[in-house]
């Protein structure tokens, strides 16, 4: 078992490779780049599934990269950490899994959805090079790598969302995104310079340990919350939302969600880990909430006026992000009082995270069945298509399970979640959690909307010779409806063994901090 | 002995890029304002690390000196430098790819996707 211990590094290592050997793996043709694209996507899937196991058995694990040992964070006695270090907690672990689980997927659906289009060796070298990035900013323990890794995951992304150039809406989605992110990737790394100004230190464990809250720190507060919220698509910053996830292919989209999952790991590794309970007062978690609660309300009433369907499941995100937002935002209001964090912030905080799982899989499904319907019929547009579910039976099953997932229906997976979110909202502010219901109403308002008219009515003359998606495309699918089906069923186990470490995992500063500073807090 | 000077410019350089970036309708206009965002972050890195006086932060060049300028904010800049890089062309050839479907650079004619 000795070798799992370069399990961080591997989990960065082995999509890296995927990514700059695709070229290579092209040249063989068709068979050999998608067998490769598959490998390393499992290969990642279960590195990063090994990670989660053994987190979950050990604790916090550490990596020092290019130190004579891996675990060597404070070389020759000195008392502040050097060199590159990866750090995973429960936490982190988990966001991996849930990450590299979305990537799996869409994987397999691109291999043949993509399969007229040209330059797939540097559409599967994007693609891996955008799971490095992602899985990155999970696992490192360093602020400025953590600008790195969000810098690498943008680049990736830019071009994956113009893949189809010849589209002038695809182009244009990609430069919005783009100015986005690079304006909230350079806001991160000011942030970093103002707090290695006072401290000396880009390690989050290092700046933590010594953090005292004064002007420069609330300066990178700032910036890190506005750069991060600004990335994961939150009201008021959203607009990239809709366009990049229309616009992308729909395996990459899946993709994408899971990468916007990243930067709100880094939002709340920051204010949980980084600021902790020196955040004082409660501006920061109420504007959390607010932004939670508006991005949930507005997100969710755009969605409902959309024709087109990927427009409209990417409005989705936006509100369903909303209540993870939320979710933790309530637990960062109960940081500072353990009877507040007992009473409600612990049960919103395992909502939240659990909701992040949840939305991660259900949303990746749904693009992936939107994908589907572009594939088989043509269009994007909802008033072109009908009657498709008599061609479509697998696709439609599926899409009925998602559907019924974001819009809470129990028993299925986003009903749990979201009692969860509801409960420890209402004991914190009662109109928080009917905003919440009545979001969730309108989500399912919505989709019932896309059912009927996509799926239901009568047989389409044009739409006679469409027929439902390939095998591979089914596979992706597959593997996210069997993720939900599962999570359904034991929603019990899947809390207590995966949302209550990473909750912890999150709540536990002293111990992120001591797991690279050793035991001197 | 410079004092604060560098950070005043630091902050000037980072506003004029952040007004460029929020009311410029060239899109030129705005990836240039990215460009000036990114030269007051890397700024602010190398500010931070000066120390009056110091000498290259490279130990067997340096010679006799007693300070030195701080390592890792020039190592951070170096990488930001090439991040931005690359950045800044994927941002250009966009930019070229958006003038030949559009024939335009003008931001409020470039609006296909709304809603």
């Amino acid at each position: 078992m000795n070798w799992q211990i370069h399990l961080p590094a591997l989990a960065l290592a082995i999509p890296l490779l995927g990514a700059f050997a695709s070229p290579v793996a092209g040249l063989g043709g068709r068979s050999i780049r998608n067998a490769w694209m598959v490998f390393i996507s499992i290969a990642t899937t279960a590195i990063c599934l090994l990670l989660l196991n053994r987190v979950l058995a050990e604790g916090v694990m550490v990596y020092v990269m290019g130190a004579e040992n891996w675990n060597l964070t404070l070389p020759s006695g000195l008392s502040w950490p050097i060199r590159i270090i990866l750090q995973v907690d429960a936490f982190s672990a988990f966001m991996a899994v849930v990450g590299s689980v979305a990537a799996l997927a869409g994987a397999f659906f691109s291999l043949q959805f993509m399969d007229k289009f040209t330059g797939l060796e540097k559409f599967s070298a994007l693609y891996f090079l955008l799971v490095t990035g992602m899985l990155g900013m999970q696992l490192t323990g360093d602020l400025f790598n953590f600008f790195v890794f969000l810098e690498i995951a943008s680049v990736a992304s830019f071009g994956l969302i113009a893949f189809w150039r010849d589209r002038p809406e695809a182009v244009e989605a990609s430069f919005k995104y783009m100015v986005i992110s690079t304006l909230s990737a350079m806001f991160v790394l000011i942030a970093v310079g103002f707090l290695y100004g006072r401290y000396n230190a880009v390690n989050i464990a290092a700046v933590a340990r010594m953090m005292h809250m004064g002007y420069a720190e609330k300066i990178a507060l700032v910036f890190l919350v506005v750069s991060l919220t600004m990335k994961c698509g939150t009201v008021p910053m959203h607009m990239w939302t809709p366009d990049a996830y229309a616009e992308a292919p729909a395996g990459v989209t899946c993709l994408l969600v899971g990468v916007s999952q990243a930067s709100l790991y880094g939002l709340f590794r920051v204010c949980f880990s980084l600021y902790g309970v020196s955040l004082g007062s409660t501006v920061v978690p109420w504007t959390i909430i607010v932004m939670g609660v508006l991005s949930m309300f507005i997100g969710v009433t755009m969605a409902v006026i959309q024709k087109e369907v990927k427009r409209l499941m990417a409005y989705h995100s936006v509100s369903q992000i909303g209540y993870i937002l939320m979710a933790l935002g309530v637990g960062l209001l109960a940081i500072r009082d353990p009877q507040a964090m007992a009473e409600y912030g612990f049960t919103a905080m395992k909502g939240g995270i659990f909701h992040i799982l949840n939305y991660t899989m259900y949303k990746g499904l749904l693009f992936l069945t939107a994908g589907a319907l572009f594939y088989s019929s043509g269009s994007r547009n909802l008033n072109e298509m009908g009657g498709l579910a008599r061609v479509m039976p697998h696709t439609t099953f599926m899409f009925v399970i998602a559907a019924a997932a974001i819009a809470g229906i129990p028993p299925f997976n986003g009903f749990v979640s979201k009692l969860l979110i509801y409960q420890s909202t209402f004991a914190v502010y009662p109109l928080l959690a009917v905003v919440a219901l009545v979001t969730s109403v309108l989500t399912l308002a919505s989709f019932v909307k896309v059912f009927q008219t996509a799926f239901l009515g009568p047989a389409r003359k044009k739409f006679e010779h469409a027929t439902e998606a390939p095998g591979s495309m089914l596979i992706g699918m597959s593997i996210l409806t069997i993720v939900i089906v599962a999570i359904t069923l034991f929603p019990t186990w899947t809390l207590s063994h995966l949302v209550e470490p990473a909750a912890k995992a999150l709540v536990d500063q002293a111990g992120y901090i001591s797991a690279v500073m050793g035991g001197g807090l | 002995m410079t004092g604060n000077a560098p950070f005043l410019v630091v902050g000037i350089i980072f506003f004029l890029g952040l007004y460029a970036i929020l009311f410029e309708r060239n899109l030129i206009k705005i990836a240039i304002g990215i460009s000036l965002l990114e030269a007051s972050a890397n700024l602010l890195l190398i500010v931070l690390g000066y120390r009056s006086g110091g000498s290259i932060p490279v130990f067997t060049l340096a010679g006799e000196v007693k300070t030195m300028v701080l390592p890792t904010p020039q190592a951070l800049t170096l990488t930001a430098i090439v991040i931005g890089l690359a950045t800044s062309a994927l941002l250009l050839s966009l930019i070229m790819l958006l003038y030949r479907h559009y024939g335009t650079l003008d931001v409020r004619e470039i609006r296909r996707l709304r809603g």
